[in-house]
């Protein structure tokens, strides 16, 4: 690894500061992908810049009427250990507890997971799902991007020089509402997606009342798969309507064949994936657990 | 010109305080700053667990750990895992139960399953082999690793 | 020595080495220290196949921190000649070629330059700096590929051996042999059901986790001082000094603690050229390899095209069995075709047998050999093709490999007749676990088995064991110790002594400090060092029978020993008072044992398994694993059962996901332990273990080596079980998801 100096700002400003005097900068939370980028020569930098001493950025926040903030650089582990979190957003947790092993979890964060733009970023489709925002701060202030709109291509995202992403903002739980993230891997921990589906659906009596849905894996972005989840609105709760967003999402895939899947393999998931996370969800909703 | 970086933290219960270039891992710190060589090399990703030491209330892979993150944290490598002279009960039960072959592994192993009987004195089966997940082994087929483990759990809530 | 009568062989005691492992006291290649160390960074090439035009190494001389810059041309140019590379020979040249590339390079990720610097990331920012013109070439990557006419040619001065005769043709063919026994056409024209099937197997990695390290010191006295991870001290001296074109006590290796081998760490990677830039630079200089070198260059082992065909009577007698194996060396001749080709039909006693063998070169990194190298590929053709034939003949699997099984007397095609092996055995314990008998219990599960079969080898070992005063033993060996072997080694010497297996203290030394050993390999180390350490226990033994004899003032062939209390009439003592009295009775007692053994007795494993498939992920999962193997005699039950559990799990990785997934122009796309997906401790259950003990009559013991046989049939099982889960008969390696996917679709068209 070549050489790099080393910041810790203390400050969203002094950070911001940093990040445009050095447009090479490299920004750091867990370093679980960062580290392994630079080592293997695939990125390159001649600063990096800490950011587990910058306040906003390593907090945890719920207030049951705005809902759940987390800082970019909250490592997975303290999701999963809030029990707060735990009883409001459960899929979260799940989420957070399948990135990577124990040790990944230990370093890694969700703000992390997206600003690496992989496709097969596992933190995308849940976010997406849940109506997840994303908090930016730069020279000239904050600003707010939804979730679905922040990566622009494999390791590419909205950021400006001199922006970073400073927390992420979920909306308070609806009533009746069931989460999920499936994904497939090969093994049982340890991977990449080869596809993953996320689902929040709100129910009503027995009906869809909305569902968002968002694919991993089979697009140069994460995917979000708006018509899938349109499609359930106001339709009964059955394999039918079920099997209809289903099949809307393995339409809408667009995967690649590498080493971890062929094309048609994945676009094969989508549907499996879509359809067992939409009943996940909906058990999750019936049971009032979300 | 390049300027080392100096950094204060604990180790193994002592306090320590070194210089390290800020590209040098925690676990090239560790390994050969220190000479605590028991904390092993076997991917530099992450994904072998090999490195595996304690930061704070975490267990990490000190390879995706820059050494001068360290600074104000505690570190626990294996070497300070026994308590004196006598060993630990994990380190005990692999023995025991034959959990080690070639023993590169054995190091990474026991800190991670130190730090899950820490919190959870109780674990399932699918609990130890969850939460080991992030540690290869490629020798034992983990078999043995999963019994030293429960063994090494009921005697620590004995 | 009666099998019943053992009093240390058979228990369990903790490895002597055991608190040193779990302390992380103990040191391994990589954490070897000292003073001044150097740096080294060999520097790889990015193609396949490419012709160097030029290589420029000025920049990188002139680097901040850089010490000293290699290429092959530092080697001394040695005239060509035939090397024992500790499993197998090969020409200098190969050898020479593989450590450091002259001319051309044959794999992406062949080393041809090296770097020496005060740190490694110097070293490996100035090896960027080294500038190279390469003229890329078309590569051949698969064994069909590179027998087709008109393939790339890699080596130009590679020519066919055909059936023992040299044919002056230039191929990728290294070598075809041919076993013949009986009459084939004669055998398959006697059958009522002949199946034919064609496999493909893709290139695996043993795995380990320590990645391959060196230290080399030049010394200023000429000698040439090495510390390594290595399964043979023996084999790193010879190769080096061969390579380095001194003799071979101008070299010491000194064994560390290897984190795991099975094979891939007998060959010589990195110790010559740690060497060379030792003697450039006057230091000592240390290499050590990241993953991804170890993936992209440290031998594989082959991947492979099988056909194999089967002819069966009515009655369940296998009448013909006829094999097509052709499997890829790598960039060096020596695919691992011939075991494979001496265990495709081993467990069979078959009439009529033609087996055709390939060795063929592909621009891969050169194959070294992995746990029964050979045999698992094979075992999983011809144990699919064997249920078939079950399955056709509405017989128990197991009952038609019991019908057909090798036993005492058993002729196999290449030659050899079986003394007593233990395949019936093993079966029928297979026949009888209750496992093998238990529900499925659910739907979308099946249940598969297997068997394999390894021949073990035998080969020198030594060994010499010190009497101390307070009645223990120092046991001195050279074979690394890379599963407890130290403790097996041990055993048998305390129970020769009759004295406790904690009071032998066994070390494993340098190849100064210890008579010639082989490598840690083919299932010889229990095997040949423990029967090396039997005979040192022995000679102590007649030694310390003269000393009571002297105290006695009695003739030493009227002395017994048993034990561990030697008689003569009335009188006796122990081993413990007479080691106490070892300065009145003449001095120091040390034994001896040297051994090249002959009576190796070969290993049978069998395989139990129920998965359970996704219908619509084809994602399996093992739900239940049961091993059983013949070990001759356990000496160490545990380390066995953690030989049998490992190979076992390292063939559930091989079947199911673990692949070198390669682009088309030669590249591991995965060539990291995230995307190679060996299994994590998640993806298994526990592995149930059934030792048999047939014990093998050509050792004092009984012992066969138990380290390999258990890699063989886990594919074939697993493929078995898929088969009765989801109705799909798979033929490639790995049976991962999208695979197994493909099947179940193109089943349904």
């Amino acid at each position: 690894m070549k050489w790099f100096d080393y910041a810790t700002p203390a400050s969203v400003g002094e950070a911001v500061g940093l990040l445009t005097a050095h447009p090479n900068a490299r920004l750091l939370a867990g370093g679980t992908d960062l580290l392994v980028q630079l080592r293997a020569g695939r990125k390159e930098t001649d600063l990096v810049v800490d950011l587990k001493r910058i306040p906003e950025l390593n907090a945890i926040e719920y207030d049951p009427g705005r809902g759940l903030s987390i800082g970019a650089a909250v490592p997975c582990y303290r999701i999963y250990r809030d029990q707060t979190v735990a009883r409001a957003y459960p899929a979260l947790v799940e989420l957070a507890s399948l990135i990577g092993g124990t040790q990944i979890q230990g370093r890694a964060s969700l703000g992390g997971n997206l600003c690496n733009a992989a496709p097969s970023a596992d933190s995308a489709p849940l976010l997406i799902a849940l109506g997840a925002t994303c908090r930016v701060a730069g020279a000239l202030g904050t600003r707010e991007i939804a979730v679905e709109d922040f990566c622009t291509g494999p390791s590419r995202t909205v950021l400006q020089a001199g922006e970073l992403l400073v927390s992420l903002h979920l909306p308070p739980p609806p009533a009746h509402s069931g989460a999920r993230y499936l994904r497939f891997i090969p093994r049982n921990e340890m991977d990449i997606a080869v596809a993953g589906a996320g689902v929040e659906v709100v129910l009503d009596d027995g009906k869809f009342r909305s569902a968002r849905i968002a694919l991993a894996a089979v697009a140069p972005t994460p995917l979000f798969v708006r018509e899938a989840g349109e499609a359930l609105a106001g339709q009964p709760v059955n394999e039918a309507s079920i099997a209809r967003a289903a099949e809307i999402a393995r339409a809408s895939a667009k995967p690649i064949t590498d080493m971890r899947g062929t094309a048609e393999y994945r676009r094969h998931l989508c549907g499996v994936l879509t359809r067992r996370a939409i009943e996940a969800a909906v058990e999750r909703a019936r049971e009032g657990k979300r | 010109m390049h300027n080392k970086v100096r950094v204060r933290t604990t180790i193994n219960s002592e306090p320590q305080e070194f210089l390290c270039e800020p590209r040098q891992s925690l676990l090239e710190c560790l390994r050969d700053i220190f000479g605590l060589t028991g904390t092993k090399e076997g991917c530099n990703d992450g994904n072998c667990g090999a490195c595996t030491v304690m930061m704070d209330d975490r267990v990490v892979t000190s390879c995706l750990v820059l050494g001068v993150e360290a600074e104000g944290c505690q570190i626990t490598t294996i070497e300070g895992i026994a308590r004196g002279s006598e060993l630990h009960p994990l380190q005990r039960a692999f023995l025991q139960n034959a959990a080690l072959q070639c023993g590169i592994c054995t190091p990474g192993f026991i800190v991670a399953a130190k730090a899950l009987l820490d919190r959870e004195p109780n674990p399932s089966e699918e609990q130890i082999r969850l939460w080991l997940a992030n540690n290869l082994c490629r020798c034992t087929g983990y078999d043995k690793i999963i019994r030293a483990v429960e063994q090494a759990a009921q005697e620590v809530r004995a | 020595m009666k099998t019943q009568e053992y009093s240390v062989i058979g228990t369990r005691p903790i490895r002597h080495d055991g608190a040193d492992k779990v302390t992380g006291r103990a040191l391994y290649g990589a954490d070897f220290q000292m003073a001044g160390l150097l740096h080294g960074y060999i520097l790889r090439s990015p193609h396949a196949h490419a012709r160097i035009r030029r290589i420029d190494t000025s920049k990188a001389a002139a680097f901040p921190g850089v010490r000293a810059v290699m290429t092959a041309d530092d080697f001394p140019q040695a005239p060509d000649r035939l090397v024992d590379l500790g499993e197998g020979d090969t020409p200098l040249s190969y050898a020479r070629g593989n450590v450091l590339a002259k001319g051309k390079v044959l794999y992406k990720g062949h080393a041809f330059a090296a770097v020496a610097a005060t740190s490694v990331h110097i070293a490996e920012e100035a090896a960027g700096l080294i500038e190279v013109d390469y003229e890329v070439l078309p590569c051949a990557l698969t064994a069909p590929e590179a027998m087709q006419e008109g393939a790339p040619i890699l080596h130009e001065d590679l020519k066919t051996k055909e059936f023992g005769e040299q044919t002056g043709r230039v191929s990728n063919v290294a070598e075809h042999f041919r076993h013949v026994m009986g009459d084939i056409e004669a055998g398959f024209a006697q059958a009522d059901v002949i199946v034919e099937r064609e496999f493909n197997t893709a290139t695996v990695h043993q795995g380990y986790i320590e990645p391959h390290n060196a230290t080399a010191l030049w010394n200023n006295d000429g000698r040439i001082l090495v510390w390594c991870s290595t399964q043979g001290a023996f084999v790193v001296r010879d190769v080096t000094a061969c390579l380095l074109d001194v003799p071979v006590s101008r070299v010491r290796v000194t064994p560390m603690e290897i984190g795991g081998g099975f094979g891939g760490k007998i060959p010589v990677y990195l110790e010559p050229v740690a060497a060379l830039l030792s003697k450039k630079t006057g230091k000592p200089v240390k290499i050590v390899m990241s993953r991804k070198d170890v993936f992209e260059a440290t031998g594989p082992t082959p991947g492979s095209y099988i056909k194999v065909k089967i002819g069966a009577r009515k009655d369940g007698r296998i009448t013909a069995a006829q094999a097509y194996l052709a499997y890829e060396a790598g960039a060096y001749p020596g695919a691992m075709v011939a075991p494979g080709a001496m265990c495709v039909f081993a467990a069979y006693d078959i009439p009529n047998v033609v087996i055709d063998g390939f060795d063929v070169v592909v621009n891969k990194p050169s194959t070294a050999a992995y746990r029964a190298p050979g045999a698992t590929n094979a075992a999983f053709a011809t144990e699919t093709v064997v249920d078939e034939i079950a399955e056709k003949l509405g017989m128990d699997p197991l009952d038609f490999r019991l019908k057909n099984a090798a036993k005492e007397g058993t002729r196999r095609a290449d030659g050899p007749k079986y003394r007593r092996i233990g395949c019936v055995e093993v079966i029928e314990a297979m026949k009888k676990h209750p496992h093998y008998s238990a529900p499925l219990g659910g739907p979308n599960r099946g249940r598969g088995v297997a068997v394999g079969f390894w021949f073990n080898v035998g080969l020198p070992s030594s060994c010499t064991i010190s009497v101390n005063a307070d009645g223990t033993v120092n046991l001195v060996e050279g074979s690394t110790d890379i599963g407890g072997t130290r403790t097996s080694i041990a055993m048998q010497a305390a129970e020769v002594l009759g004295i406790p297996a904690e009071d032998v203290r066994p070390t494993v030394v340098d190849t100064d400090s210890v008579g010639f050993t082989a490598v840690t390999g083919g299932s010889r180390t229990t095997f040949a060092t423990g029967w090396a350490a039997y005979e040192a226990a022995q000679d102590i033994v007649r030694q310390l029978k003269e000393r009571a004899a002297k105290l006695w003032e009695t003739d030493a062939a009227s002395v017994t020993m048993e034990r561990g209390i030697f008689r003569a009439g009335d009188k006796s003592i122990t081993f413990q008072e007479l080691a106490a009295k070892l300065d009145q009775t003449g001095g120091p007692v040390v034994g001896r044992g040297a051994v090249n053994p002959r009576g190796v007795g070969g290993s049978f494993s069998g395989n139990i398994v129920d998965v359970e498939v996704d219908p619509e992920t084809g994602k399996v999962t093992i739900l239940r694993f049961t091993a059983v193997q013949d070990a001759g005699k356990a000496i160490h039950p545990s380390y066995v059962e953690g030989q049998m559990q490992g190979g076992s799990v390292q063939g559930i990785g091989w079947a199911l996901n673990e692949e070198y997934w390669m682009n088309g122009s030669g590249t591991m796309m995965n060539s990291s332990l995230l995307d190679y997906r060996m299994p994590t401790a998640l993806d298994l259950p526990m592995i149930d273990t059934v030792i048999v003990e047939v014990p093998n009559p050509g050792h004092p013991f009984g012992v066969r080596g138990v380290g390999e046989a258990n890699i063989i049939p886990p594919p074939a099982a697993i493929a078995n079980a898929i088969y009765h889960a989801a109705g799909v008969r798979m033929n490639r390696l790995p049976m991962n998801p999208p695979a197994i996917m493909e099947a179940i679709w193109s089943q349904r068209d």
